[in-house]
């Protein structure tokens, strides 16, 4: 673990054969020496391993007693948050993340100026749970009864079913911090492999429950929380102790993945065997196969890997109506509709994901980052678009606004030389004075490529070629690489923002590349325009980015966050404000997700987006396999 | 002299659009060739007609040259300096809301604007640009009938001072509409400059509002709707004058002496009219519209998402509906925001009161009817200060070609009435009153819901509700190119006639009935008085329709026809309606009936064609006569 951070913290430019792996140690925080791991390498067959008997404990990154790890009230681990030190300046703590330890000497005055915000105007949150505020658990005995005799691990603590009854939305933290949810789980199982699964919902049915399946609790689409009106018992199914790698082939590059593996421990595992999955959702700390599956996730890296959905080979899924499961492993096949695409985006209404044949590759031999700045957006689009036409996007290739540039730059540590900060100033003379830049249009987009050494260094120069046509300048690794550290520790800042008036929150559509340009800009102005029309006070932080980009379109993200003091209702206005850049996105040709889901936060635009008989064709799927609504998590539908 | 030079020559910085990146009028020509929408256009048209793209491309690009502006500011300037001597010499004055050209000059920094100037004259135009310039605002660019470029020397003029042309008619030519449309929406989606054009698609020659023109509105309101920008402000401009310039001109086209073709010479030769007095001009710019907050709500899906935007598409049913209300939105703003002078309500009360009128009564009686116009909302520009009969006389001064003051008495000025001929008689007096009507006009569109209940009451002889409503919806459709209704919704319109004159304490309304008050009854006959020669009028062009047995005959056919029938009724004495003889609305009353189903319209390859339903136009006159109840054929139509 020291090493890793070390490493992290010592490594200046990447670009070396192990800065694959040392990324991987990046994001997947440290490596707590678990005395596990070794057995982890002999990877058993065996169809349980709760077959002895008692369960074993959990021996993932997460442990089952999630809040001894994490973050009861807001996002991540617990010693990793943004804090103001003692001379007023901006510190990340704890030593999981690069940033880890630094001093981030501008980031106190970027967050006054685009916020207004204060450091005297703080708001706290409650200190801990309280307990007594929690809805009692609900558990009919007899069912009690039977599942003791399962020996399935269990618990009707206040804590861990609190735990289970949200996501991350922006409301649902704002709940934790002040107040309390309506309805939460009454009972959290821990099921440790397929079997222990069949036999929850076998119960479930015999009891008539309640099931809502809980992988990674990442989820910022409500999918997470408990209909308020349900009145049976609601059983959470954590899938975390499901999180063994069952077997690994090697000839035909696919692995065997019990579907609650963290993001994290799967690539840290599979690394171990020399191979990845490439799938690394911003969420991959804490996010689960099962969650990626039930989702329809996708990863930073998909341009190599694929989004899941390219990814995933097999599919085994418990459901009311019994397991379904395709006869064999293969890359395609002709039998009619896919059924792993009612499986993939089902937002756990149909069953739960137990185990999946994932694709696997070689983990890379050589990684390296890049960024390049551009004149403006317009531009910076025009080149990622060019370079989607040419199919040549390096494994990530990433656009920000002016406004994010900005932000990133606000982040960025103390320098430790005054060389660096020579350079530093060298750098922007360069871009602003000599080339012309406006420091307050450009953008710059972010790189990372992959592979061999040799193919990368030709990758590279391919691309940025490209770039400059676009009258894209080079501007280093460093850049690229903070650009993609941002994304892991952004969740945190939301908790800083918080503590001082601002709310915020990040959603994200995919759009044609025609439209990439509109859709930006208008949906940012809606979204100023509306916190005018809804009294906010302070203009809001409204900014974008283009994350992915595809042969027909790209995925776009925006950030939006507002200073709310002065408002009484924040909750409700933020959310008023979200809905009604949802519609302008929808207005501006762009779809209701790209890959964060529709849960309960988007269910109205569903039959808009996929018509009458779209939703019609998904209630009778529903209808067939769960008649009872077992599955009862009001997702989707 | 020198200040006129001055101010032609002042330092011109106009506050322009916030996205604007500047270019030239070329660059905005080339811009629209190379469009996708443009070029997907020519290719489809070479492989439809096997002919090379370049040919096509050729094409378009003379289509572009015989449209396109080239504003420069040498000519806007030179506009200024003459315009400003030539306004001098024919106005007395030019009157602006301030908080008008202010709210304008935001909204033309925030996103691309529209200015909808209601159209009564050349000097509309003109007069918007000098406005612009003066207050140092971003000059529009203007769509401008293609017969200007008849004019020589002056078309170019125009050309350079921000005009761009267009043909009268090009439905049919798919090529000149993507070149024109796409030239608009570039203009419009860079900012480049306030667009501006008349809704009502031509110099209204009776003052009355014109039915709108919808061609170019869904234009300017597709790259909103494409999301291609994020708002479009539309600003409804009321511009009225005290004296209309081409009054006369318009009086003589109305009865048939064809308008004279735009020519520099005829230019040159209306300069005599710079030794005349027009009064003053009143221009109201109104509350810029966001064509965002309209369309919230209103189409909920876009649809637009599922094919290419530059693909020209129709219009769905739906945004077709939206062009149309946001059109009728436009009129009816330009209406409640013009200015009315006395003079109008002069006008008004001389018609009901022909061929003399005693002054004092006179007086009196407009004193009467500005209260009335003012509880109905109307914009009367009366000084608190300013009596009656000053007012009254200056009217007459400045109209003294209309009507002059005699031994007390207010006569039309119909001169040589007395000494010609029967026929000639009737047209110098049909001009008299032609040009009066045009004042009395102005106040149609803000008198009409009440005056239609009155109307209605009078002629059902009933006080029962929904009988009153029935005749009032079968008024309100058979005049509907006449006054400006906003679509589909006559009964609100009913209520805001019944609404005003309880207001007025003309009726009392009950549940169920509606009874005109003792006080009540003066009201009701003034109202329907003042639209009786609507009411006569569309009778005796129904009447001459009904006997037209004709299989199928053109517009311009037609129109001779009524004339003479008309004409030859005022001669014999057995009609006072004058007003029949307007080409105007013998084309209102023609395309009434089209509407009501009562006459077939039939596209031909040089225009339409008309055949009439006796059966149907009788029984629509029946109707007028209150001889068979209304509401059947209502109901039947509804």
């Amino acid at each position: 673990m020291a090493a890793a951070a070390e490493e992290a913290a010592e490594s200046g430019g990447g670009g070396s054969p192990s800065s694959a792996r040392r990324r991987l140690r990046i994001i997947s925080g440290h490596l707590r020496g678990s005395p596990r791991a070794p057995e982890r390498e002999a990877l058993s067959l065996s169809p349980c391993k709760a077959q002895g008997g008692s369960a074993g404990p959990a021996s993932g990154s997460i442990p089952k007693k999630r809040q001894e790890l994490l973050k009861w009230n807001g996002w991540g681990y617990n010693d990793s948050k943004f804090i103001f030190n003692k001379k007023g300046q901006a510190e990340f703590t704890g030593k999981r993340y690069r940033l880890g330890g630094m001093v981030l000497p501008t980031f106190k005055e970027w967050i006054e100026k685009t916020f207004g915000a204060s450091l005297e105007h703080k708001t706290t949150s409650r200190a801990s749970l309280n307990v007594n505020d929690v809805p009692p658990s609900i558990v009919n005995e007899e069912f009690l009864q039977d599942l003791r005799a399962t020996k399935i691990s269990y618990s009707q603590d206040a804590e861990d079913r609190v735990f289970r009854a949200h996501g991350h939305c922006l409301h649902e933290i704002f709940v934790l911090r002040e107040g309390m949810f309506k309805r939460i789980p009454d009972i959290v199982v821990w099921p440790v492999c397929h079997e222990d699964v069949v036999k929850i919902v076998e119960l479930a049915c015999k009891h008539n429950l309640c099931i809502i399946p809980f992988g990674g609790g990442t989820s910022v689409s409500s999918a997470l929380e408990c209909p308020e009106e349900e009145k049976r018992t609601i059983v959470s199914l954590d899938t975390s102790q499901m999180n063994r790698i069952l077997w690994i082939d090697e000839k035909n590059l696919t692995a065997c993945v019990e579907a609650g593996i963290v993001g994290q421990d799967l690539e840290k595992q599979l690394a171990e065997s020399g191979f990845c999955t490439g799938h690394e959702p911003d969420s991959m700390e804490f996010s689960s196969l099962g969650g990626w599956v039930a989702t329809r996730a996708s990863g930073m890296k998909k341009n190599i890997y694929g989004n899941i959905e390219d990814l995933v080979i097999h599919i085994k899924m418990v459901t009311p109506r019994g397991i379904v499961e395709k006869n064999c492993q293969v890359p395609r096949m002709s039998t009619g509709p896919d059924i792993h695409h009612f499986i993939m985006g089902s937002e756990g209404t149909l069953g739960v994901v137990t185990e999946v044949t994932i694709k696997i590759r070689p983990v890379p031999e050589y990684q390296k980052y890049g960024s390049v700045v551009f004149p403006n957006f317009e531009r910076g689009v025009a080149c990622l678009r060019e370079v989607a036409k040419q199919r040549c996007a390096p494994a990530s290739i990433r656009l920000v606004d002016n406004a994010q540039f900005q932000f990133g730059h606000a982040l960025k540590p103390q320098v430790a030389s005054i060389f660096t900060s020579f350079l530093d100033g060298l750098k922007k003379f360069y871009i602003t004075k000599f080339k012309g830049f406006d420091p307050n249009i450009l953008c710059v987009a972010t790189l990372l490529f992959e592979g061999d050494r040799e193919k990368v260094l030709q990758h590279e120069k391919q691309v940025y070629d490209i770039a400059t046509k676009f009258g894209g300048l080079a501007a280093g690794e460093d850049n690229g690489q903070r650009g993609y550290m941002l994304t892991f520790v952004i969740a945190y800042i939301r908790d800083l923002g918080l503590d001082y008036y601002v709310i915020g929150e990040s959603f994200e559509t995919s759009v044609p590349w025609d439209r990439v340009l509109d859709l930006c800009r208008n949906v940012k102005e809606r979204i100023v325009r509306e916190c005018k029309e809804k009294g906010v006070q302070f203009a809001p932080l409204s900014t974008c980015r283009v994350t992915q980009t595809y042969d027909a379109g790209a995925c776009v993200y925006f950030y939006f966050a507002f200073n709310y003091r002065g408002i009484s209702d924040p909750i409700h206005v933020y959310e008023q404000i979200e809905r009604a850049a949802r519609e302008e996105i929808l207005a501006n040709g762009g779809s209701l997700s790209h890959h964060h889901g529709v849960g309960k936060l988007r269910k109205r635009w569903m039959k808009e987006s996929i018509s009458d008989v779209g939703l019609g064709m998904l209630r009778s799927v529903k209808e067939y396999v769960d008649p009872n609504n077992i599955f009862g998590n009001k997702n989707l539908l | 002299m020198s200040s006129d030079l001055r101010y032609a020559m002042k330092c011109y910085t106009p506050v322009i659009y916030k996205g604007l990146s500047p270019c030239k009028p070329n660059a905005i020509k080339s811009a629209v060739l190379q469009s996708e929408q443009v070029q997907y256009v020519i290719k489809q048209l070479a492989k439809e007609m096997g002919e090379s793209p370049d040919i096509i491309q050729e094409e378009a690009t003379e289509i572009l040259d015989e449209m396109g502006h080239s504003m420069q500011l040498g000519a806007v300037r030179f506009f200024a300096f003459t315009l400003s001597k030539i306004f001098k010499q024919l106005f007395q004055r030019v009157c602006v809301n301030e908080e008008g050209m202010q709210r304008l000059q935001h909204a033309i920094q925030e996103h691309p604007v529209v200015l909808l100037p209601s159209h009564r004259s050349y000097v509309d135009f003109l007069m918007l640009s000098y406005l612009l310039y003066t207050y140092d605002l971003a000059l529009p660019v203007i769509a401008a009938g293609i017969d200007f470029l008849g004019m020589k020397i002056v078309g170019e003029l125009l050309r350079r001072a921000g005009a761009f042309f267009m043909r009268r008619s090009f439905g049919g030519n798919r090529l000149y509409w993507a070149v024109f449309a796409e030239y608009v929406k570039t203009m419009l989606r860079s900012g480049y400059a306030p667009i501006e054009f008349f809704l009502e698609g031509t110099r209204s020659r009776t003052a009355k509002t014109l039915t709108p023109k919808f061609g170019l509105l869904s234009i300017v309101m597709e790259p909103f709707l494409k999301r291609e920008v994020f708002d479009t402000y539309l600003v409804p401009i009321s511009i009225s004058y005290e004296r209309i310039l081409e009054e006369s001109l318009y009086a003589y086209e109305l009865l048939g002496v064809p308008k004279p073709k735009e020519s520099t010479s005829g230019l040159l030769k209306a300069r005599r009219i710079l030794s005349d007095n027009f009064g003053t001009i009143h221009i109201y710019v109104g509350q810029p519209v966001s064509l965002r907050t309209l369309a919230s709500g209103r189409i909920n899906r876009c649809p637009y998402n599922l094919v290419p935007r530059h693909l020209p598409q129709k219009p769905s049913e739906d945004i077709q509906e939206f062009v149309s209300d946001v059109a009728y939105k436009m009129e009816l703003l330009q209406i409640e925001n013009m200015v009315l002078s006395p003079w109008v309500l002069v006008a008004a009360v001389l018609l009901q009161n022909l061929p003399a009128m005693d002054f004092e009564l006179l007086i009196e009686k407009t004193l009467w009817l500005k209260g009335l116009t003012q509880t109905f909302g109307g914009f009367i520009e009366w000084p608190d200060n300013l009596c009656a009969r000053k007012a009254v006389l200056s009217g007459l001064t400045l109209h003294a070609n209309i009507a002059r003051l005699v031994d007390g008495h207010v006569v039309l000025n119909d001169k040589g009435v007395e000494d010609g001929a029967v026929g000639e008689i009737v047209f110098k007096r049909a001009l008299a009153i032609l040009m009066c009507a045009t004042y009395r006009n102005q106040l149609l569109n803000v008198f009409v819901r009440p005056s239609l209940v009155a109307v209605a009451l009078q002629m059902t002889r009933s006080f029962r509700k929904e009988e009153v409503y029935s005749c009032f919806s079968f008024l309100r459709d058979v005049f509907s190119d006449e006054f400006i209704f906003f679509p589909g919704i006559s009964l609100k319109d009913f209520e805001e006639g019944c609404f005003l004159l309880t207001k007025c304490d003309a009726i009392q309304t009950s549940q169920q009935e509606i009874y005109p008050t003792d006080k009540g009854s003066v009201i009701v006959s003034f109202l329907s008085a003042m639209f009786r020669p609507f009411v006569e009028g569309y009778q005796l062009i129904f009447r001459y329709l009904s006997k037209e047995t004709k299989e199928a005959f053109t517009e311009k056919q037609l129109i001779p026809g009524v004339r003479n029938f008309v004409f030859q009724l005022l001669e014999k004495g057995n009609t006072q309606c004058y007003e029949a003889l307007s080409s105007d609305m013998q084309k209102n009353a023609l395309a009434a009936l089209v509407q009501l189903g009562a006459v077939k319209k039939k596209k031909m390859s040089n225009g339409f064609t008309y055949s009439v339903n006796q059966e149907a136009v009788n029984k629509i006159l029946d109707m007028f006569d209150a001889r068979i109840p209304v509401q059947k054929p209502v109901a039947a139509r509804l």
